[in-house]
């Protein structure tokens, strides 16, 4: 199902990520993103931050809500999407893709087995 | 969803819409159906079709109608001619607001008030205690929200797409504020149609029993469509009247404030020759001086302020949001604010807390928005 990639973790606060090598990219959910409606505005960590599994790295708004962002995995950032300080948009067009908001160093890839796989995932979201 | 919640009748319209529920003073209502942004824009350039069922309306009717309205209204209902409509505020002893509220003139002695969702039961309470105090017996008071459904069409493009629907009235000759009764729209009758809104642009309001509601609904939209008329919801709603300073209960206005330091002075009528409920209060607040009061900010750093948040001066505390957002319209950060009347000038920077961060603002003119297009 494209809207849940089975390719990528999810945590239960509906952030992704995609391991390549040592380095994992953070975003969104899709359905994260659906139910926030339009985003206006994404709060970033500088970069050089080191973040643990589960700590909360900044805040995204749609016009009415304001939603935490949690990392789900420890490690240290090494790039933000700064496309998404003019056009945070782009997590409504392209969560998985141009819609990508951070990337890590992982500090321990093992952590990776706390998060979800995208069928228990996709159950997840439809528990309602 | 909580299952006390009510439902409009347009509610199986909504679903099928696919319209995202929320709860509303006490309603369960559309928020969105496709996107805030869309939506807003659909107003702000074409027209949107908002159900705003869950408004209360209480006819007061009977030779001393007008005297119960001017004892609980701050503004001067004696001077509002039949067939037209009044904005005001019913405030408590202390000059504080119980609600914003509508007037309709509908005839002589019969008076529709319009009241917030949210406020429906405790207005009802208060209009009734007053009525009692003051020995009012020569008039009747009826709930009639259950039984009205309420629609707004909101828009430049509003009259153009009402028009064909309402061979039987004029609408360029309706002028704002005013009402027509008995309007038959696309084969519906409806109650009541003003030209009035809650969004910053032209518009109408639209009265109509509710078993009545769905068909009108459907035939708007279906009139509107290649107009570009969007079904908005209350997330645009509030988007748009705010752009537009309308203030909104529970934020800009409250049991905590009174209608001057809100800006709303010019529905406050301190001589008006009956003593309204509050007016003692509010002529001390005028004698003394504001000592706060509301104003429009931008954000001059990056971040959203919303309600509830610090505006600090040099790190001190000194107000507080009602209401901030992204706007749609303006492309910038900006926010409602209580400041104190030395802060108040447009141009002067304060800072919005945002999560613990003082971030800068700027005061500026509000509205923050005025439509082009409006009448």
């Amino acid at each position: 199902m494209a809207n849940v990639p089975a390719d990528l973790r999810y945590s239960k606060e509906h952030e992704w990520i995609r391991v390549e090598g040592s380095i994992g990219v953070v975003g969104i959910t899709w359905f994260a993103q659906d139910q926030l409606g339009d985003v206006v505005f994404v709060e970033m960590p500088e970069v050089g931050r080191e973040l643990k599994q589960g700590e909360q790295f900044g805040v995204v708004e749609s016009v009415k809500t304001v939603s935490d962002l949690y990392s789900p995995a420890s490690g240290k950032v090494i790039e933000v999407n700064t496309k998404l300080e003019s056009a945070p948009e782009l997590i409504n067009q392209d969560p998985y893709g141009e819609g990508w908001i951070l990337k890590i160093e992982v500090a321990d890839p093992s952590e990776l087995e706390n998060l979800l796989d995208a069928a228990a995932y996709e159950a997840f979201t439809k528990e309602g | 969803m909580n299952e006390t919640l009510k439902r409009t009748p347009l509610y199986e319209l909504h679903l099928k819409l696919g319209a995202r529920m929320v709860p509303f003073g006490g309603w369960e209502m559309p928020v969105q159906y496709s996107s805030v942004i869309e939506e807003h824009g659909a107003v702000r350039q074409a027209a949107g079709l908002f159900d705003v069922s869950h408004m209360g309306e209480f006819e007061v009717r009977g030779p001393q109608a007008l005297d119960l309205i001017q004892l609980v209204s701050t503004n001067d209902a004696s001077k509002l001619a039949v067939g037209r409509v009044q904005y005001a505020l019913m405030c408590y002893e202390n000059g504080t607001v119980v609600d914003d509220i509508l007037v309709y003139r509908l005839d002589d002695h019969r008076y529709w008030l319009v009241v917030n969702a949210g406020n429906t039961a405790k207005d009802w309470e208060w209009i009734n205690t007053a009525r009692e105090r003051a020995g009012l017996h020569n008039l009747e008071i009826i709930d009639r929200s259950q039984e009205i459904a309420l629609l707004a069409l909101q828009g430049p493009l509003a009259e153009e797409i009402l028009q064909p629907l309402a061979p039987g009235v004029v609408l360029s000759q309706m002028a704002p504020f005013s009402l027509s009764k008995n309007v038959t729209v696309t084969g519906v009758p409806t109650l009541v149609i003003s030209r009035t809104g809650y969004t910053g642009e032209d518009g109408f309001e639209i009265y109509v029993k509710a078993e009545e509601a769905a068909a009108l609904w459907e035939a708007l939209l279906d009139a509107g469509e290649e107009k570009g008329l969007l079904p908005c919801g209350l997330g645009a709603r509030d988007t748009l009247r705010f752009e537009a300073r309308l203030p909104l209960y529970g934020h800009e206005i409250s049991e905590q404030h009174n209608p001057l330091e809100a800006g709303l002075g010019f529905a406050v009528k301190l001589k008006k020759d009956v003593e309204f409920i509050g007016r003692e209060a509010l002529v001390k607040v005028k004698e003394q001086g504001l000592t706060r009061k509301l104003v429009g900010l931008e954000m001059i750093d990056r971040g959203i302020p919303r309600q509830g948040y610090p505006v600090a001066v040099g790190g001190e505390v000194v107000g507080e949001v009602t209401t901030g957002s992204f706007s749609p319209t303006l492309g910038k950060n900006i926010a409602l604010a209580y400041v104190p009347v030395a802060h108040s000038a447009v141009g002067a920077e304060v800072e919005v807390i945002i999560r613990g961060k003082p971030l800068k603002a700027r005061v500026v003119e509000t509205p923050f928005y005025r439509s082009p297009h409006k009448r």
